[in-house]
This record gives C-alpha cells, structure tokens and sequence, in this order.
C-alpha cells in the first residue's frame, strides 16, 4: 500500500457512515477507504459509535408477524445475490460498479483530457478525469464541494501535491489549477455537488454541452 | 490505555449481542439468532423511523437486515467490530439501497480479511470492548445538547451540511486503537506470507 497523504476530513467520513451522503460523495469515500486503511479504522470508529447509538436508542416494537416473516425466511434459499464488483486494475470495486463494465467510458473533452460521468442526480456528479502527463485542467472555482480521488498519477496545485491514494478537498473559496504529473496519465475520480465554474471563456462554452 | 497485558480470563470479554452473533455465526443457533431480534429489531425499527422512513418500509428493511445477518454471519469479524457496529453497517447499506434506488458504493473488503478471522486475537478484542466502554463513557458524560446532537448523527437525522458544522465527537483514541489492531493484523498476515 502506498503512502496516502491527503485523507479524508472527519466530517465527511462520518456523514458517510450516518448515510448522509449523497451518491456522488460516497463514492469517493468508498473509493478512497478502499486503499487507506487509516481511513477505513477511522470509518469502523464512527461505526462503533453509530453501534453504540443504536443501542441506547427508544425502542419500536415490530409488527406482530415480522418474526415470523423472519424465521420464516432463514431456512429458505435465499434468491442469489449479484457478487459485488471486484477491484480492476486502478479501480476500487465501488468505481467499477458505477462504471458499469471494467473499462470506463471515455469521452474526448480536447487537448488529450477524457472524462467519464459515473452518476448524476440532484445532490451532484461524479466522473473520472483522464489528463495526459503536464497537462492542466482548466483552473475553475467551485459553487460548492469538490472531492478528487486520484487513482494513477498524481497532479499538483496551488495546495500541493496529491498521489494515488490522496484525496483532496475543495470547497468555495479554492480557485486552483491541477496539472498532472509527468510520470503517468492522471488518472482522478472527481465528484461534486454543483457545476464547475470555468474561467476562461471556451471552457465555459463548452460546459453545458460537456456538462464538466 | 494502561500496559496490563491482557490474558485469557479478561474482566471485559465481547459484549452479550456480540456473543449471540458469533453463535450464530460459529454454529447457526437459531436461540442466538432469537436473541439478537428481540435486541435489535425494535432499535432498527425506531432507528429507521426517526431517519424518515415510514414504519411498513422500515419493517421491510429490518426483515432485510436481519435475515443478511443470519446469510452474511461467516463475514463476521469479531476482532474488528462489535455486534452493533456491524449491524449498524449492514443497516445503513440497505437503506440507502432502497432509498436511492442503487447499491450504496461501498469500500473494497480489506484483503484476506477472511483468513484472519480464525486466529485468536484476544487483545485486539480486548481493546476493542475497552474503546466501546470509552466511548460510552464520552458519549454519557456529555452535556445534554451534545448528547442530542451526536444521538441525531448516527441515528441519520442530520444532513452532511449539519453534521459537518457540529462539533464533532472526538474519536482520536478510537482511532488509534482500531488502527493499530489493523497494524498488527497486517503485519501478522506479511509475517505468514514470508514463513
């Protein structure tokens, strides 16, 4: 396992284990938990105190045939569950479900960047970002929360430099521009819960037709 | 954490509900299994209900709960959560499978997760049941504002927005403990790949 320096703020890994999060966001932290195993103790910590929530909490009592229903069903074959997805090569068995196959894909965004878009619904999107060695990603602000996971190679920006594994953390007030680095494709689970505002004029063109 | 080594006779062992798991789990008890659903079928219940789903629908995720408890029992890991935990887990997946309509994207197993579970790890337990108690502790001696706040968090009452601007619950000890039980679980497992 590699060295993950960015990790995962408190907050979001606990909104996760609460299940309030959206689709987007926790595929990210599914993602980034995968491969970090400080942040998967720091996730069965929040579920040790969600454990422990549970039960100081006022009781419901079930309907009078919920037990039946239950034993009922222990000793019938279960119908077969799809198996969960396996990890595949860079990516975490929670992306290659989103992906729907073991490839993702890629559509051209020009100058060599691909993206593709993994879910989107009313709480956010999430995609993966290809961006070829040096390149940079159009510097853009955020209207709200950015996670980016990367997944191979790195990028830098004006915050620092995140590696595989390393997650990084934009909200409002970060105007950055990531540049991958020159040792491999980057290659970046990106999710967010509004639209990228883009700086330069064609960028922003294209926004609505790319929806990046 | 004082440095009494732990032995076998442990002043804390797994707590009851984890016990009836780990029946259910090792021998398929179906007493065990009784146990655990008049434990814990009317906290999901109340659980479900508070975070907004309607008693009926509630129902159907606990009877799915349940019966991924009786299924999924050779998954668990007593070393590396207590009963309640990993129902809590298994809880929330599945209502959240349900409300959204799609599987919850949830992390990769840890590898060979599986192999390790039949090796005592009494202290890992240990420190675990210790950490639990801990936290228990915290959790009661806070003031009563607090106390709600936390409670509606896990309970799932709270947006992200919310629970990102509470003032958080300090888990730091916990982490540690559980990081380094996984510590040594990894390096028990390189120890075995190079013997």
């Amino acid at each position: 396992m590699k060295e993950i320096s960015h990790h995962l703020p408190d907050w979001l890994i606990r909104s996760y284990a609460t299940g309030s999060l959206g689709h987007a966001f926790s595929l990210v932290v599914a993602a980034h938990v995968s491969q970090c195993d400080d942040c998967r103790a720091r996730l069965e910590a929040e579920e040790l105190a969600g454990g422990l929530v549970l039960e100081t909490l006022d009781t419901v009592a079930p309907s009078d045939d919920l037990r039946a229903r239950i034993f009922d069903g222990l000793d019938a074959d279960p119908s077969p569950e799809p198996a969960k997805p396996q990890r595949t090569g860079i990516y975490p068995g929670a992306v290659v479900e989103a992906m729907g196959g073991p490839e993702p894909r890629w559509r051209s965004l020009g100058g060599g960047i691909r993206q593709a878009i993994l879910s989107e619904d009313g709480e956010g999107s999430a995609r993966l970002l290809y961006i070829p060695p040096g390149m940079a990603v159009p510097d853009h602000g955020h209207n709200g929360l950015e996670l980016t996971l990367v997944l191979q190679g790195s990028f830098s920006d004006e915050t620092g430099r995140f590696g595989v594994g390393d997650v990084e953390v934009a909200t409002d007030d970060l105007d950055h521009t990531p540049v991958a680095g020159m040792e491999d494709v980057c290659i970046c689970l990106a999710a967010t819960d509004a639209p990228l505002r883009f700086k330069s004029l064609l960028p922003r063109m294209l926004q609505p037709i790319f929806r990046i | 954490m004082d440095d009494r080594k732990p032995s076998a006779a442990t002043p804390e062992g797994p707590c009851e509900q984890t016990e009836w798991l780990v029946a259910v789990r090792d021998r398929r008890d179906k007493a065990a299994f009784a146990r655990l659903y008049d434990y814990f079928v009317p906290r999901l219940k109340g659980m479900l209900m508070r975070s907004g789903m309607p008693g009926a629908a509630a129902e159907d995720v606990v009877q799915d709960v349940m019966l991924t408890i009786w299924r999924k029992a050779h998954l668990y890991d007593e070393n590396r959560a207590r009963a309640s935990a990993w129902i809590y887990r298994i809880a929330r997946n599945r209502q959240i499978d349900v409300i959204r309509r799609r599987p919850r994207p949830v992390p990769d197993e840890m590898v060979a997760e599986a192999e390790t579970r039949d090796t005592p790890q009494a202290d890992a337990l240990i420190g675990l049941e210790q950490e639990a108690a801990q936290l228990r502790e915290a959790l009661e001696t806070l003031p009563q504002a607090q106390r709600e706040i936390i409670e509606r968090a896990y309970v799932g009452e709270l947006t992200q927005a919310e629970i990102r601007e509470a003032t958080g619950l300090a888990l730091g000890t916990i982490k540690s403990r559980i990081r380094l039980a996984l510590e040594k679980l990894r390096h028990e497992l390189r120890d075995l790949r190079e013997e």
